[in-house]
This record gives C-alpha cells, sequence and structure tokens, in this order.
C-alpha cells in the first residue's frame, strides 16, 4: 500500500502554514502506511553561493556540535544546525557536492538525508502522528511539500528505506507500489556510477531519475522515461526547488487524486488526506490520468 | 405544513463529522429488521471509505460531499445519491437498487454488479463495469481504460468516450457508446445496432435521466472466440 501527499502553497497564508496542513494530510494516510513516515519541505532556501543539508544520525546523542566544528574548519560556516529528532540541517557555505563531500569522507557515519538549496529531508519509522509530533511538523513554514506514510513490501522498515528518497540537489521522490525490475536496474545504474544506499525499490527509481538529469534530460523527460524502462506499479511524486510533479504506471493500480484551488495545488493517495484542506469542499478534482506527468511550479523562482 | 417541510423533517441526518462510520453503517443495516426513517442525508463524509455499504432496505440516502472506496457497496434495494465525487469501487457488487454519482468517479465502478442501476453524471475512470454480472451503467462522460474487462451481462452505456482495451474478454454483456473508443479489448467487436438496441439505450438514458440520442450510439460485445478450446490452437498450450 503506502500514502502519498503533496501540498503546493499559492498563497502566504498556506506558506504559513504550510507544515500544519501538511501533518494533517500525512495522518489522514496512516492507515495506508503505518510503518514509517517522511517529508520533504521545501523552506528558507539558503544564501547565494551556500547549500543546505539535512544530516540523519542513528545515534540519539549524537553530538551535532562537534559536526557542525568540523564543518567551520572546512568551509565559512558557523551558524548553529537546526536539530530536528534525529535529523540536524546545516547550512553551508560552499556548493552542495563539497559539502556532501566532507560529510561523506570525515562522518561516513552520517546519512545526508537531502542536500541543496531548500530542500529538508526528514523520516523515521513508526507512526505518521509519533513522526509528527516527534520532528515538530507543524512549526514548518514553506512552500511546497511532500510527505510519505509506508507499508513495507519490498525491503525492511528502516530509517532508511523510509520516503522520500533523494534524487538529486533539491530533488526528491515518493513512491507509491513496486518495482519489479529494481534490481537489474541497480546494478546497470551503478554502471554509471550512481550511488545506493540500500535495497528498496524505491530508491532505484530515485536513482534512475538522478541519471536521466545527470545525462541532460529535463525532468519532464525523466519521468517519461520511467514509463519506458521502470517495470511495476507506481504512482509518483517528485519534489523540486520550485514544484513538484505527479505521474502514474500506465496500468493505474496505484491510486492518486488531484485538486487545486485559489490557495494550493495538492495531490495525494486518497481523497480523505484533502478533504482536511481549507476550501477543499469547493476545490477543483480530479483523478490524474496514466502515464501522463503533471508539474507545478512556482513562478517566481 | 407544506409537503415539502414535511420531507424535511422526515429527513435523518448524519454528520460524519461527529458520528462514526460504523455507527451509521450500522444503524443503516439496523433498518432490515427495525423499520426507521426512509430518508437520510449523510453530510462531512471526507472521503471516507465504505459510506452506506451493504444497505438491504427499501431506503434514499444523499451523501453531501466526496466519498473514499466501496461507497454503496454490496446494495440492495436502496437509492444512494452522492453529491460530489466517489473513489474506487463505487456500487461494487451492487445487488439492486440504484446508486447515483453527481461528479466523477475513480476505477472499479460498479465491479461485479448482479443488478440495479449505477448512473455517473461524470467521467469513470478505468475498469468502469469490471465482471459486471447484471448490472446496468450509464455515464455521463467518458470511462478510462478497460472497462468492462470480463463483463459478463448487463449493460454498459458511455455517452463519452472509452479508453483503451474496452471490454477485454467480455462475455455477454452489452456495451453502447456514443463517442469514440480508443481500442477494443481481446475478442471485443463492434456489433450491428438494431431497434431493440437503440430502444434500450433510451429507456437506460431514460431511467439515468441523462439527456443524449439514443440512435448515436454504437453497439459493442463479444466475438465469442475465446468461449471454446479450439483444436487448431492446441499448439499454443
Amino acid at each position: 500500500m503506502c500514502g502519498i501527499v503533496g501540498l503546493f502553497a499559492k498563497s502566504p497564508q498556506i506558506e504559513q502554514r504550510l507544515g500544519g496542513h501538511l501533518e494533517a494530510m500525512l495522518v489522514q494516510m496512516s492507515s495506508r502506511g503505518p510503518d514509517s513516515a517522511g517529508v520533504a519541505v521545501y523552506r528558507d532556501p539558503a544564501p547565494t553561493g551556500s547549500s543546505k543539508l539535512t544530516l540523519y544520525s542513528a545515534d540519539p546523542a549524537e553530538r551535532w556540535g562537534a559536526v557542525r566544528d568540523g564543518l567551520c574548519d572546512a568551509f565559512a560556516v558557523c551558524a548553529e544546525p537546526a536539530v530536528r529528532a534525529s535529523h540536524a540541517v546545516f547550512v553551508v557555505d560552499a556548493d552542495a557536492s563539497d559539502a556532501e563531500g566532507w560529510v561523506r569522507a570525515n562522518r561516513p557515519d552520517l546519512r545526508v538525508m537531502s542536500a541543496g538549496r531548500v530542500i529538508e529531508i526528514y523520516k523515521e519509522t513508526g507512526l505518521p502522528e509519533e513522526f509528527a509530533r516527534a520532528f515538530a511538523l507543524s512549526d514548518f513554514q514553506g512552500t511546497h511539500a511532500l510527505g510519505h506514510t509506508r507499508m513495507a513490501t519490498e525491503s525492511r522498515v528502516t530509517t532508511e528505506g523510509s520516503h522520500p528518497f533523494s534524487t538529486g540537489y533539491d530533488l526528491c521522490l515518493v513512491h507509491n507500489g513496486s518495482l519489479s525490475n529494481h534490481n537489474r536496474l541497480r546494478e546497470s545504474l551503478r554502471r554509471e556510477g550512481i550511488e545506493f544506499q540500500t535495497e528498496n525499490d524505491t530508491e532505484v527509481a530515485a536513482g534512475y531519475l538522478a541519471w536521466r538529469l545527470r545525462e541532460g534530460a529535463s525532468l519532464e523527460q525523466a519521468l517519461e522515461g520511467c514509463l519506458e524502462d521502470l517495470d511495476g506499479f507506481y504512482t509518483f511524486a517528485v519534489g523540486t526547488a520550485d514544484g513538484f510533479a505527479v505521474l502514474r504506471d500506465p496500468i493505474a493500480c496505484k491510486p492518486a487524486v488531484l485538486a487545486e484551488t485559489d490557495d494550493w495545488v495538492a495531490m495525494s493517495s486518497e481523497w480523505r488526506a484533502i478533504a482536511v484542506l481549507p476550501g477543499a469542499a469547493d476545490a477543483r478534482a480530479w483523478e490524474p490520468e496514466p502515464g501522463v506527468v503533471y508539474a507545478w511550479e512556482k513562478a517566481f523562482v | 405544513m407544506a409537503v415539502a417541510e414535511r420531507e424535511h423533517a422526515a429527513v435523518e441526518v448524519v454528520d460524519l463529522a461527529t458520528t462514526s462510520l460504523r455507527e451509521l453503517n450500522q444503524r443503516l443495516h439496523d433498518l432490515v429488521r427495525t423499520p426507521g426513517p426512509s430518508h437520510w442525508r449523510i453530510v462531512n463524509p471526507s472521503g471516507g471509505h465504505a459510506v452506506a455499504c451493504g444497505l438491504d432496505a427499501e431506503i434514499e440516502v444523499d451523501i453531501d460531499g466526496h466519498v473514499g472506496y466501496y461507497c454503496a457497496g454490496m446494495n440492495k434495494l436502496a437509492t444512494v445519491r452522492v453529491h460530489g465525487n466517489a473513489s474506487t469501487g463505487i456500487a461494487e457488487n451492487l445487488m439492486s437498487g440504484r446508486v447515483e454519482v453527481d461528479g466523477n468517479v475513480s476505477q472499479s465502478a460498479g465491479a461485479t454488479g448482479r443488478g440495479g442501476l449505477l448512473v455517473v453524471h461524470g467521467n469513470a475512470s478505468s475498469r468502469c463495469g469490471i465482471s459486471m454480472k447484471g448490472i446496468d451503467i450509464v455515464v455521463g462522460g467518458s470511462v478510462g481504460h478497460m472497462s468492462a474487462f470480463m463483463a459478463q451481462t448487463g449493460c454498459l452505456v458511455v455517452c463519452g468516450d472509452a479508453g483503451e482495451a474496452l471490454g477485454d474478454s467480455i462475455y455477454e454483456a452489452r456495451l453502447y457508446v456514443r463517442g469514440s473508443v480508443a481500442s477494443l479489448g481481446a475478442d471485443c467487436v463492434e456489433k450491428e445496432m438494431g431497434d431493440e438496441h437503440v430502444a434500450q439505450v433510451r429507456e437506460l438514458l431514460d431511467a439515468a435521466g441523462i439527456e443524449a440520442e439514443a440512435g448515436e450510439f454504437r453497439r459493442y460485445g463479444s466475438a465469442r472466440q475465446l468461449y471454446n478450446f479450439k483444436i487448431d490452437n492446441v499448439g499454443a498450450y
């Protein structure tokens, strides 16, 4: 099963309460995915020339100050990290690849959940409600966000196996479904230099998008490539720095519903998650067509 | 008391924001043994699943808003109207009575239905009428891919277009489509539209309360080539 939610703010009121709305949507999808939950929130862009990393530590007593000191020595960064439960967000005065490279080289025990200028990814095992509370989701302001509730089928219930998966700088993927050719595809992507950290099928889809984008495809082209190269069932939601995109496989067994008002665009596995948004009763709602890429972007980015 | 007021007074209103779905459905099921209100109005369904499922009484149920999965599933006798959209499996296994949706419906609408009438004023997505077994379905808009897959009997009337693989592996259901058909599924062929078929479409449109010209529909059904084992095909097994 699994549940997907996405919310794209079109008004300042929604931006200010993005986290609260996201939490309400995520909790509605608990019955579709009680094993773990995660979100990607697009907020507080790092200054030009800087980048933002979300790091995860399996150690509850992680000394994030020491990580900050290391980053300060390597780059000109001295801002305190924003710590939420097992995750911490660092703004680093370096480009994302250098900052991520430093973490991989110096703190291989930490997991880079996301890297970019605006994205922050948080994910953890447990019920969506517990996750939302532990990470104080309702505090978040931001322009748009994706969320996922997982019912594990393909691989173990771990923090690493939770969604969203980062697919590149400021990019992430959430998935409802299962892929059947992920083992073969993972091997061919590894030969292209794409790294994988789990045995999870969705990470392969994320890696596939990262590879296509690296080779020069647009997001739309990369998603259309999924229709050719991925075998299995999927509803995907992909987050970008300035918007999000939705794609269902051509058979379209996995559900999805989209809705739009003057204040927001929302997607979810089920209407229940959209019904909690303000003005939902009067929203224009429709089911995305199979095999068609839907995308929304912020006009000003 | 004016007629309108008397009717209003007789309506039993249930708010799903304050009443649990289980309590609502139990109250509706109790009508099988204990007579009660004949007209119900359900508000704030908020996409909840299995709203007004398994009814077996001659009552009318109006639902204000969008419903989730399997609304009015297994319905007998009752008339259920959804004033909104419906998700997967609306009127699944309908036995008799009538289910009517003002908006659009998701996949597998009327799946395995054995009788009664399902009316969708908007569009239906994929697999509408899958394995239908006697239900009649009238769709004011279009239907998605794999509609009437393995449809056994009953009629599917589509005022708009049909998606790919219409009527794949169909048995004896009758499919009437006014618009275009993206493709026909295995063993589904276009058939002649006789006077009896025009009359049947007209009757179903009238029952559904949808205005369309019955003469503009085309009929599709089984070529009956998948029915029997053919000795010529023995090498394929």
